[in-house]
């Protein structure tokens, strides 16, 4: 569905960059990848430029317009390409998912990081135990349902999926199951794999524990 | 227009993010309840309605679940009230580019002021200030951008980083009595320093923005019940 120029900037091991390439997909949005060589070290003039304020990844240039925040980027995209909508239709309803999108983005990933960066016991069940407390919310926000947006796979859906590469590297160094604590959740992070939109976005999270390591290495936990 | 008993707003007086709210309602003239939480000693219809996080704001809207934090508040009154004063503009890349500058001062700009209160010493406390003055140029430079000439942040009109900055001049006016820093003056943000004086006595604003006796208790309760680190 061609509605000018579409490209991304990325980084392979960003899961805000998985959950935006998953949207597009999602939306059959056909788009030119453009992705970070090296985003510690030496970023891209073209990043630079479009992302000044924190030059991150990533970002969506729509006819070389920049923008930026990956929640903000699929809320973007839901307006602009209006097929299929990822929002509820319902205005409460539409709150109800920024709500939750709003906790995902503040509370997963850093409670997830928390985990693999610390050698110390005490600290690291701290982390494990804070991670299940908001799993423990989000397996409540799921209940009976096969997705967050009801019967179909939508707004909440893409923004928690895209992190989920990173959570067998959580269970590895908390040594935990998700299964075994919220077993409608694990069900659900299953269930949305199996689609090819987000098979296809996602990096493979084998790349990804390798990742956590190397980064573990560099600050001398490994 | 909603009847005065199906919207109330849980709040408090001195926090800018109730005030926001407060702000969107004013634009939009909706009448509501307002019910004052004591922050030191939490409602049981606050910790009820916002187990999550247990903050105010949460608007309670007729017979529909609590919605608590002030951006969704506000995007939710915007859709439910779309014709009166609308708040976000239509264009989807404006829309987007608004989000951006509000995500950017609620996750970058105002934490810096609880990291300020909270970091011991000078020195550390030097070098806090000095990110606040930087942020704060960068917010000047997106007013000149948003305005482009006009008075408000919207242009003509109030719009949505009017209500999203504005909720913080009580604040501002606060810190340079008090603690000596001037986060907007003539020299470095012109432009906001003009803009400031605008919403201080615009209709929407005045009545709202809480004065010093009511942030000097706010911050005193902060002190207490969340004392700085130890240096």
């Amino acid at each position: 569905m061609a509605k000018g120029d579409v490209k991304l900037l990325t980084m392979w091991a960003s899961p805000f960059c998985m959950r935006v390439k998953v949207a597009l997909a999602e939306k059959e949005i056909a788009y030119e990848e453009i992705e970070e060589k090296d985003l510690m070290n030496d970023k891209s003039d073209l990043l630079l430029k479009s992302n000044p304020v924190h030059k991150q990844v990533p970002v969506l240039l729509h006819d070389d317009k920049p923008i930026a925040e990956s929640t903000n980027i699929i809320t973007y995209i839901d307006q602009v390409w209006s097929a299929k909508p990822l929002l509820p239709e319902c205005a409460y309803e539409k709150s109800r998912a920024r709500f939750w999108a709003d906790y995902i983005d503040r509370k997963v990933h850093p409670a997830g990081r928390a985990i693999w960066s610390s050698n110390d016991k005490d600290e690291v069940e701290v982390a494990k135990n804070n991670f299940l407390d908001i799993m423990k919310y989000l397996d409540g926000t799921l209940g009976d349902k096969d997705y967050f947006n009801g019967d179909t796979f939508g707004f909440v859906d893409i923004l928690l999926i895209g992190l989920t590469s990173y959570f067998p590297a959580y269970e590895k160094f908390g040594d935990f199951k998700l299964e075994d604590y919220y077993p409608k959740l694990a069900a659900w992070i299953t269930r949305s794999w199996a689609r090819e939109t987000v098979s296809e976005s996602l990096t493979n999270p084998e790349k990804i524990t390798n990742f956590v390591i190397m980064m573990r290495k560099m600050f001398g936990l490994e | 227009m909603g009847k005065r008993s199906e919207i109330k707003l849980l709040g408090t007086d001195a926090s800018p993010y109730v005030n926001r709210v407060q702000f969107v309602l004013n634009l939009k003239s909706i009448e509501y309840e307002y019910i004052e939480e004591n922050l030191a000693c939490k409602s049981e219809l606050l910790l009820k309605s916002n187990p999550v996080y247990k903050k105010v704001p949460v608007l309670l809207h007729a017979n529909k679940p609590p919605l608590p934090e002030s951006l969704i508040i506000i995007e939710y009154l915007d859709e439910i009230y779309p014709d009166i004063h609308p708040i976000l503009p239509s264009n989807p890349l404006d829309r987007a580019d608004n989000r951006f500058w509000a995500s950017y001062i609620d996750n970058k700009f105002f934490p810096l002021f609880e990291e300020l209160r909270q970091t011991p010493g000078k020195e550390g406390k030097e070098v806090i200030k000095k990110q606040i003055i930087e942020g704060s140029e960068l917010l000047e430079e997106a007013f000149v951008k948003f305005s482009n000439g006009k008075a408000y942040f919207g242009g003509d009109d109030v719009g949505y980083l009017d209500v999203v900055l504005g909720c913080f001049i009580g604040w501002t006016k606060f810190f340079e009595k008090h603690i000596e820093l001037k986060v907007i003056d003539e020299l470095r943000t012109p432009k906001l320093l003009e803009w400031t004086n605008r919403i201080w006595s615009h209709e929407a604003f005045k009545n709202t923005i809480p004065g010093n006796e009511t942030l000097l208790d706010f911050y005193m309760m902060l002190q207490i019940h969340k004392p700085p680190r130890a240096a």
